[in-house]
């Protein structure tokens, strides 16, 4: 574990942990109601990243994802129910509907949002950081993608771009091994992430991306260096994706992992664990914390699923912006 | 009055609109340089490398780039030096800038304009020289717009920019020298046609360097009795359909024509939406004019029957009118 955790911070990033945890497990029970609709992808188990950077932004900062990315609207500020009424396809959600999981934008909160397509929004972010840097201030831009994201086209122009031009951009890659359905060492010799980029000259660390506290220290460490009229950066985060691919994926391409050994690496676990340890948590911290996220998210439940569905002439308005 | 080209009228422009917001910048593969023809020459001497910005070869990047500067308050011009090369660069503009708006409903905008060159006849062989527009009219989300003449590049170009969408502008490398006296004549409004040639027999709807075509074709039928309408829709999405059916309102007779292939073209649209609109109106089937089904030949004297031009529009015509 990394970091000083003072000042209510630790129990700031559990929060934000327990409600993206608590917020993923209820999804998928909907899903399963046929409440939730559509491609799923799930990010529990990899709550420590999205805390350990969106933490740190603000709402003027540009933050872009990819398919999994409930967890890091969430943490960056997303209401719940609005959020869960987008994946419900609901008026009330984010993009009133016509996103859904995988095209949560929330522009009040600076995610610029994610996408369906591997890799396919990284150089917005780049775009961002420009928008940034040319109109003065010390905005950046953060973009968070898979490992699958990595072996790309799209993704090696962005880093030759990036470097080049110097931007402001962190780019944060959870690398939890799997693209898809495949492990990684079955689409690429180059294991680490940090190394596909090393030759670009670009700032980059690989942490252990369960440990909240590891990935806000390097991060932090890029973020003060973007704000400060630096480059970008590369954050690789090795982290574990607890579910599969999508939501009912039967997950025949893994061996399932054995409760004890989850209970080692669970993100969440192991900040409680060092929160007890450390004394900054009280001993009903953890189910205290816990149960509110999941209150939390019941309320989100309850104002979502009272959200209609969008009048049908939103999809006509929408086309061109006025 | 004052002389001017097709290609100078796109440099102005681009000036103007740089001089009057400085949110307006420029990135493309050597654009710094002035490109191929000379578009954007003088604009990295006036506004810096900053706002000029030469590019690696990153079709897609560059074009993700300037999503993403459009999102967060820039106005992009972005350049693909040769439409051939958009498809590098489809799954950014199919997926992300066509559907930023919608899909955030309604909470993004990505203000870009997307310039970029089409056109055979120039021995480019068939990479450098395709017409490639139908494909981009196919995608909601998208504004499509081909100028024919020195004025409407850049009064097109001038809407292009303030609009608050993605508009891909497709220029035509054969017109680029094209000199014209104009008069600035300030923004032409995307969506509105306009009537090049007024005519009571047939009304030919024809885009980019086919309207010129179209032009030469009724001079000489003319001069045999038929007066041709030519019509130049100058924005394909939105297209103004009214100015079409209010034409063919009156000839009963309709030519659509078109440099690119003539199997799954914009005419086929047209055409379709025309006799949805008007087909009591139509004294014949609809005649199309395009390229053949085949990639574009490099050997000149098939490359110069690839294209369609003036005598296929006058044939179209006649046809019509069963002579």
């Amino acid at each position: 574990m990394n970091g000083q955790l003072d000042d209510g911070l630790g129990a700031e990033l559990l929060r934000t942990m327990w409600r993206i945890r608590a917020f993923e497990e209820r999804v998928g029970r909907l899903t399963r109601a046929n409440e939730v609709h559509g491609l799923v992808h799930l990010s529990a188990g990899q709550e420590a990243v999205a805390a350990g950077v969106c933490g740190q932004l603000r709402d003027d900062d540009a933050v872009y994802s990819g398919h999994r990315a409930h967890g890091h609207a969430i943490a960056k500020g997303a209401p719940l129910a609005r959020v869960l009424a987008e994946l419900m396809g609901r008026d009330g959600g984010l993009c009133r509907g016509l996103g859904g999981s995988m095209h949560l934008v929330d522009v009040e909160h600076g995610f610029l949002g994610a996408t369906g397509v591997v890799g396919g929004n990284v150089p917005l972010a780049l775009g961002s950081a420009l928008a940034g840097r040319l109109q003065g201030g010390d905005r950046v831009a953060v973009v968070f993608f898979g490992d699958g994201a990595v072996q790309g086209g799209i993704f090696v122009e962005s880093v030759n771009l990036a470097t080049l031009w110097g931007l402001p951009v962190i780019l944060v890659c959870e690398n939890n091994g799997f693209a898809e359905f495949t492990p990684r060492s079955a689409h690429t010799n180059v294991e680490r992430v940090s190394d596909v980029v090393a030759p670009y000259g670009i700032e980059r660390e690989t942490v252990d991306g369960n440990d909240v506290g590891a990935v806000r220290n390097a991060f932090a460490r890029f973020l003060a260096a973007a704000r400060a009229g630096g480059g970008p950066a590369l954050l690789e985060c090795l982290t574990v994706r607890l579910r599969g691919h999508y939501e009912g994926d039967p997950q025949l391409y893994r061996e399932a992992l054995a409760a004890e050994e989850w209970q080692r690496l669970d993100p969440i676990l192991r900040l409680q664990r060092r929160g007890l340890e450390e004394g900054w948590l009280d001993a009903d911290g953890p189910e205290r914390l816990e149960q509110e996220a999941r209150d939390e998210v019941e309320e989100a439940v309850r104002v979502a699923r009272e959200s209609p569905f969008p009048p049908a002439s939103v999809a006509a308005e929408l086309v061109y912006a006025p | 009055m004052t002389g001017t080209t097709y290609l100078r009228a796109i440099t102005a422009t681009l000036a103007e609109a740089m001089r009057a917001d400085p949110r307006v910048l420029v990135i493309g593969e050597d654009v710094a340089e002035g490109g191929p023809w000379g578009a954007t020459a003088g604009l990295a001497e006036e506004f810096g490398a900053e706002r000029v910005r030469n590019t690696p070869i990153s079709e897609a990047a560059i074009c993700g780039i300037a999503i993403g500067a459009a999102q967060s308050g820039l106005r992009p011009v972005v350049e693909i030096m040769f439409v051939d090369f958009v498809t590098l660069a489809l799954d950014q503009l199919v997926n992300q800038a066509a559907k930023a708006h919608f899909m955030s409903g309604g909470q993004l905008r990505v203000p870009m304009v997307l310039r970029t060159q089409g056109g055979a006849g120039q021995r480019g062989g068939a990479q450098h020289s395709q017409s490639l527009e139908a494909w981009l009219t196919h995608v909601p989300g998208l504004k499509v717009v081909m100028p024919s003449t020195a004025a409407d590049a850049a009064g097109l170009l001038a809407s292009a920019i303030a609009d608050d969408n993605p508009v891909v502008y497709v220029e035509n490398k054969t017109l680029y020298f094209r000199s014209e006296e104009v008069e600035p004549t300030g923004p032409v409004p995307l969506g509105r046609a306009q009537v090049v040639r007024s005519g009571r027999d047939v009304t030919v709807v024809a885009l980019s360097r086919l309207v010129h075509e179209s032009l030469a074709a009724t001079e000489e039928l003319a001069a045999e009795g038929i007066e041709v309408e030519v019509i130049d829709p100058r924005t394909l999405v939105p297209l103004d359909l009214d100015a079409i059916v209010e034409s063919v309102a009156r000839t009963h007779r309709l030519v659509v024509a078109h440099e690119a292939v003539e199997h799954g073209g914009f005419g086929a649209e047209i055409a379709a939406l025309v006799q949805a609109a008007a087909f009591d109106e139509l004294d014949a089937p609809i005649a199309r004019v395009g390229a053949p089904f085949t990639p574009i030949p490099f050997s000149p004297p098939l490359e110069d029957a690839y294209l369609p031009g003036k005598d296929d529009v006058r044939a179209a015509v006649l046809s019509l009118l069963g002579r």
